[in-house]
């Protein structure tokens, strides 16, 4: 016997929406971009020591500075992947300096909905990723190691 | 033991009890770190308030009050865990400031020659520190297997104990499996090797009756703020006769017995091993947990949480989409179930979990050798203490099923 009220659960669970929306379900379920790039350009991969989500990001840039094939492959939350593979969909046609200003608010903003400081780690990781491999000018694989430094996304 | 009345010695379950819309507080974290009892909280309060003063100097009636105190608490820790004497008692900040010192000081003459052996299913804090001594050292480590069942492979500690072991670390209980380790037998093999072992006791001290001499132990290590204790105070216990043999770590005031531009000579074990102004008030806020949790009866506490522990099992067993890891035979661990959702990350299932009041933990848990192990990235933890009831072990039922809702909509 239990003490949850069934209406209770039930508004909770509409209420799970706030977070669990319909398309963050969507691309955790059918995340876009998914697979490694074989001819990509840049390449890196980030973890989040928290929660033990990973990604590993492939980029290829074409000759007009631009990416014209993205992908990645890694496991992890649900915030995190589909903020990655929204992510995804947003660098498509996107140059450099479109990249490297690109910040929290941003995925804040794909994702449409707020969450606690924690799961914002969960949900910038593919950012970094993202940024990461723009230091990259060959598809090497940096330190496979989870970073430290979760400052590494500002906001403007 | 009444659950629901212990319940009502936490200020906490009072102020925050479900009322209208509002969640219930189901706190099923206790392994990460535990409620605290107003006793405790008035005890800590009646030192800020009464009898404020430092400890160890002072001859005015307030720091004599103090320091009897601060002593009392050091005398409760010593019966607690069956110590020869308050002497083998050194507060620390934590379990992990404990097993710290000891991975320093105990490792300073050993070297190549040497080995260190701790287990697969070490918490970072009994891991890491053995790591960078050993690369400062350079000793070798070496692990005790887990199973898959959550159980330490038998036959490896003798296998991988030999001599040249030096040293044995080992978790009494897991954190994440609950499994109850073969301490006893592990020192026996320890010893006859003639190497010292070390225990890291943070998920048992809380929750069954330890005493040092039973299990083997030349040091033991455990935190206050897992046993209805305050944050920043632990214990790391020691054999008196090895005690008076370590160097200190930290030096300054309280520590020293005469000091000279030149130089200083020690206080005696185990002040020797405290310098500078104590957690003063963390201290008797352990010594009012002690007397909290003697009063129930470790034997009844281990009783009710294990008991808990297997009917939530049971209920969670029952769920489809659900796995449960770690030993099945409920005496083999204290009250921790660790679990996954099919389809559901931990982290996700922490937080949809966190929707209906419900309190666990989801990753790796500080052990990721361990979830390597298992073959797992993570899992849900959910841990049972005293003051839990049947009623939260179904809100967690509950939770998971709607969880499950929320994941499956299409």
């Amino acid at each position: 016997m239990t003490n949850i009220d069934p209406a209770l659960l039930q508004e909770d669970m509409d209420g799970a929406e706030d977070l669990y929306r319909e398309h963050i379900l969507d691309h955790y379920r059918h995340p876009h971009h998914k697979g490694a790039v074989s001819a990509c350009t840049h390449r890196a991969r980030e973890a989040n020591p928290l929660c033990g989500d990973e990604v590993d990001f492939f980029l290829r840039i074409g000759e007009d500075g631009r990416v014209r094939e993205v992908g990645f492959e890694g496991h992890g939350c649900a915030i995190s992947q589909a903020a990655i593979s929204m992510l995804t969909d947003w660098v498509t046609g996107k140059n450099r300096e479109e990249i490297l200003s690109a910040d929290e608010d941003l995925i804040q903003e794909m994702l449409g909905v707020r969450m606690s400081p924690t799961r914002e780690k969960c949900a910038f990781l593919g950012l970094r990723a993202l940024k990461k491999a723009l230091t990259y000018t060959n598809p090497q694989i940096n330190t496979p190691n989870t970073t430290n430094d979760t400052n590494s996304v500002h906001r403007k | 033991m009444n659950p629901e009345q212990i319940k009502k010695d936490f200020a906490i379950f009072r102020n925050r009890a479900a009322g209208g819309a509002g969640r219930p507080f189901v706190y099923l974290d206790s392994a990460a770190s535990s409620q605290t009892p107003d006793a405790v909280v008035e005890a800590m309060t009646a030192y800020y308030q009464k009898y404020r003063a430092n400890v160890h100097r002072g001859v005015y009636e307030a720091s004599e009050r103090a320091t009897a105190a601060y002593e009392s608490a050091r005398a409760d820790a010593a019966r607690f865990i069956g110590a020869a004497g308050a002497q083998e008692i050194i507060f620390t900040r934590g379990t992990t400031e404990a097993i710290n010192f000891l991975a320093i000081q105990l490792t300073r003459d050993l070297g190549p020659e040497d080995e260190v052996v701790l287990t697969e299913m070490e918490h970072h804090a009994n891991l890491v520190p053995w790591q960078m001594a050993s690369q400062r050292r350079k000793f070798v480590l070496r692990f005790i297997p887990a199973l898959a069942d959550g159980r330490l492979d038998p036959g490896a500690a003798r296998r991988l104990i030999g001599n040249k072991t030096k040293i044995v670390s080992i978790c009494h209980a897991s954190n994440v499996l609950g499994t109850i380790n073969p301490v006893r037998e592990i020192a026996d093999l320890a010893h006859a090797q003639g190497a010292l072992v070390a225990v890291d006791a943070a998920q048992s001290v809380p929750h069954m009756p330890v005493r040092v001499a039973d299990l083997g132990a030349d040091f033991l290590a455990f935190g206050g703020h897992k046993m209805l204790g305050p944050t920043g105070i632990g214990v790391l216990w020691g054999r008196a006769a090895l005690l008076e043999t370590l160097d200190p770590l930290f030096y300054g005031g309280d520590m020293i017995r005469e000091v000279t531009l030149e130089g200083a000579t020690w206080n005696d074990v185990p002040w020797k091993f405290e310098a500078g102004t104590p957690p003063i008030a963390e201290a008797i806020g352990l010594g009012a947990a002690i007397q909290y949790l003697e009063k129930l009866g470790m034997e009844e506490v281990f009783r009710h949480e294990r008991e808990l522990a297997e009917y939530a099992a049971d209920t969670l067993r029952g769920i489809p989409g659900v796995t449960l890891y770690g030993p099945r035979d409920p005496s083999d661990r204290v009250g921790v179930v660790a679990f996954n959702i099919e389809g559901i990350h931990p982290h996700d299932a922490a937080s949809l979990l966190d929707r209906y009041g419900v309190a666990v933990r989801g990753g790796h848990h500080c052990a990721m050798p361990l979830m390597r192990r298992l073959g797992i990235k993570g899992a849900v933890r959910a841990s049972f203490a005293l003051y839990n009831t049947r009623e939260d072990a179904d809100h967690l039922a509950e939770a998971i099923r709607a969880a499950q809702k929320v994941f499956s909509r299409q």
